[in-house]
């Protein structure tokens, strides 16, 4: 079974913990990272933004040299977690399309909860539940920690 | 015909610097086209000295302000700022959030919104990605703070440099009656950046890739800035202009960083400044001819609520249709007539406003879609949805504080 681990900052290391427990031994696992290029844009743009100003560019390395070297120590720290053998797959791009292209292929993607932590929709964040309803293939969300309890429901009138 | 032709170089000089052609750079359309008025007689040589007399000692003061911010990162003040708001965070998102916050509202109010969007915001893009956490939250407050951040001094932004002179209200009083607003716009920017990246800022720790660097923070560089602001207090009333306090701020900046004179040159960005001289003729030409009595038939004239209210809505609309320095350079002298407080409502429109569109202007966002490849990797959807939700209750509450500082200061 191919199986492809959506690795996000706020959320890997519950993600990566769940992925080793449930998934089967032969599992063929790749570990995903997606680099936001909308959010390095509006970093590095930003003197775009400004009506008749040429800035030089900051010295220092690129915002996308330092966005692609924390990819990768992220992967390279998944895998560690983990501790089992994996690919690992780092992407720029648009976060819910990079994912979704990745998933062409695999069997399942594994991916965790990034919202509010209660039983609600809204455990899921916007670019997350893009993915959730537009995967290719089979889906396991987690919870990146242990799943809250039923009384954080907010319950609609009629099943109170 | 005369205001066909200065409405034609307006348009050129403002599309030149939103195309950002190589072969016709900006500032030399602008210039080119201040020349071809004065050439035409569209705009007398004594109105155009008298102009350039006006915009002089602003420009030489925005060249000061952009020197002693390049001083500033020469001495690795940023690289310590970021050092410091991953140390601050603690290892929590919303702490860094709050630490981006202190750290880009300071920049933006005492080395302008300039030193935020060109100097600070990689900065921020950098610290958030080497703690591993989304450095979307942080990103978009650091680029938002630049813009509603900027009402609080005269030198917080070149807006505020031009209504400075023109208001002719001392640096202090300026302050003084900017800082409830300016409070204000902060307020409303962290309660709906907060809520608006809930889901990012709600997990508990980050772990960073490696041991964080500790730059040392350069004190002297501080010392020069600290005193620099000390300085604009007093400067006033013992009868200096501020603009050589700057000077002398850059002065020992650059005595002490020793930029090469080439870089020295750079950093005061020569092309910036004649492009805002070139535009500012531009404008007058514009304004003498139609422009004026438009824009004065457009606004209320008073200092009441609603009175600055309109003037503030208006200010905002007019930057995001044509960018904020022209839009201050055409609403500032109609609004000067009606006193200080008309001039501080524009401020809070033209400052706060761009924040709506991405590139601060409607015009300049459909065409940079066509032109500008890189264009296509930013989300305009999500940066207006934040425009939306945060500048038009900034454009209350900042102008309704503005009213209140007015009553009282």
């Amino acid at each position: 079974m191919r199986v492809v681990v959506w690795i996000a900052e706020d959320t890997w290391e519950g993600c990566v913990d769940r992925a080793r427990a449930l998934l089967a031994e032969d599992a063929e696992i790749t570990l995903l990272h997606v680099a936001p290029s909308d959010v390095e844009a509006l970093a590095s743009h930003g003197g775009a933004r400004l009506l008749g100003r040429h800035p030089p560019p900051p010295p220092g390395p690129p915002l996308r040299a330092i966005a692609e070297e924390e990819a990768r120590s992220l992967l390279a720290a998944a895998r560690d977690r983990l501790g089992r053998p994996a690919e690992t797959l780092a992407r720029r791009g648009k976060i819910e399309r990079e994912v979704l292209e990745a998933c062409v292929g695999a069997d399942l993607l594994v991916l965790a909860r990034d919202g509010e932590p209660r039983l609600e929709p809204k455990s899921v964040g916007p670019r997350t539940r893009f993915v959730l309803d537009h995967a290719p293939c089979q889906v396991l969300l987690v919870w990146p920690e242990a799943p809250p309890s039923l009384d954080t429901i907010k319950l609609p009138p009629h099943l109170r | 015909m005369s205001e066909a032709v200065a409405v034609v170089v307006l348009g050129a000089s403002l599309l030149a610097a939103i195309a950002r052609w190589r072969w016709a750079p900006d500032w030399a359309i602008a210039a080119g086209g201040a020349m071809l008025l004065v050439a035409l007689g569209v705009l007398s040589t004594s109105d155009a000295r008298s102009t350039l007399r006006e915009l002089g000692p602003t420009v030489g003061f925005l060249a000061a302000l952009l020197v002693l911010a390049d001083g500033c990162r020469r001495a690795g003040m940023f690289d310590a700022l970021g050092a410091l708001m991953a140390r601050g965070s603690r290892g929590r998102p919303g702490r860094l959030l709050a630490m981006v916050f202190l750290v880009a509202a300071g920049t933006t109010a005492v080395l302008s919104l300039d030193a935020t969007v060109v100097l600070l915001t990689p900065i921020v893009f950098a610290t958030a990605a080497r703690l591993h956490t989304n450095p979307r939250p942080h990103v978009y407050a650091c680029s938002h703070l630049a813009n509603s951040a900027s009402l609080l001094l005269p030198v917080s932004n070149l807006t505020n440099l031009l209504a400075f002179r023109a208001s002719g209200v001392s640096f202090t009083r300026f302050s003084a009656l900017m800082a409830l607003p300016w409070l204000a716009a902060l307020l409303v920017e962290w309660l709906v950046l907060r809520a608006s990246f809930a889901g990012e800022l709600r997990r508990p720790a980050m772990r960073a890739s490696r041991p964080a660097d500790r730059p040392e923070m350069p004190w002297f560089a501080v010392g020069v800035v600290a005193l620099t602001l000390v300085g604009f207090v007093v400067s006033s009333p013992i009868g200096i202009a501020p603009v050589w306090v700057a000077a002398a701020g850059a002065l020992v900046m650059s005595l002490r960083e020793r930029p090469r004179p080439l870089e020295l040159v750079r950093a005061a960005e020569p092309g910036f400044l004649v492009f805002v001289l070139g535009l500012g003729i531009v404008v007058q030409g514009a304004s003498l001819h139609g422009l004026s009595s438009a824009v004065d038939s457009l606004l209320p004239h008073g200092v009441d609520l609603p009175a600055l209210l309109a003037v503030a809505v208006i200010s905002a609309v007019v930057a995001n249709l044509l960018n904020n320095l022209p839009a201050t350079l055409i609403i500032l002298p109609v609004v000067t007539l009606s006193g200080p407080g008309a001039v501080l409502a524009m401020l809070v429109g033209v400052n706060v406003g761009p924040n709506l569109t991405y590139v601060g202007s409607l015009a300049t966002l459909l065409w940079r879609r066509i032109v500008h490849a890189h264009d296509e990797e930013t989300d305009v959807g999500e940066f207006t949805r934040l425009g939306l939700r945060t500048v038009p209750p900034i454009l209350l509450v900042s102008t309704v504080a503005l009213w209140l500082a007015l009553q009282v200061v």
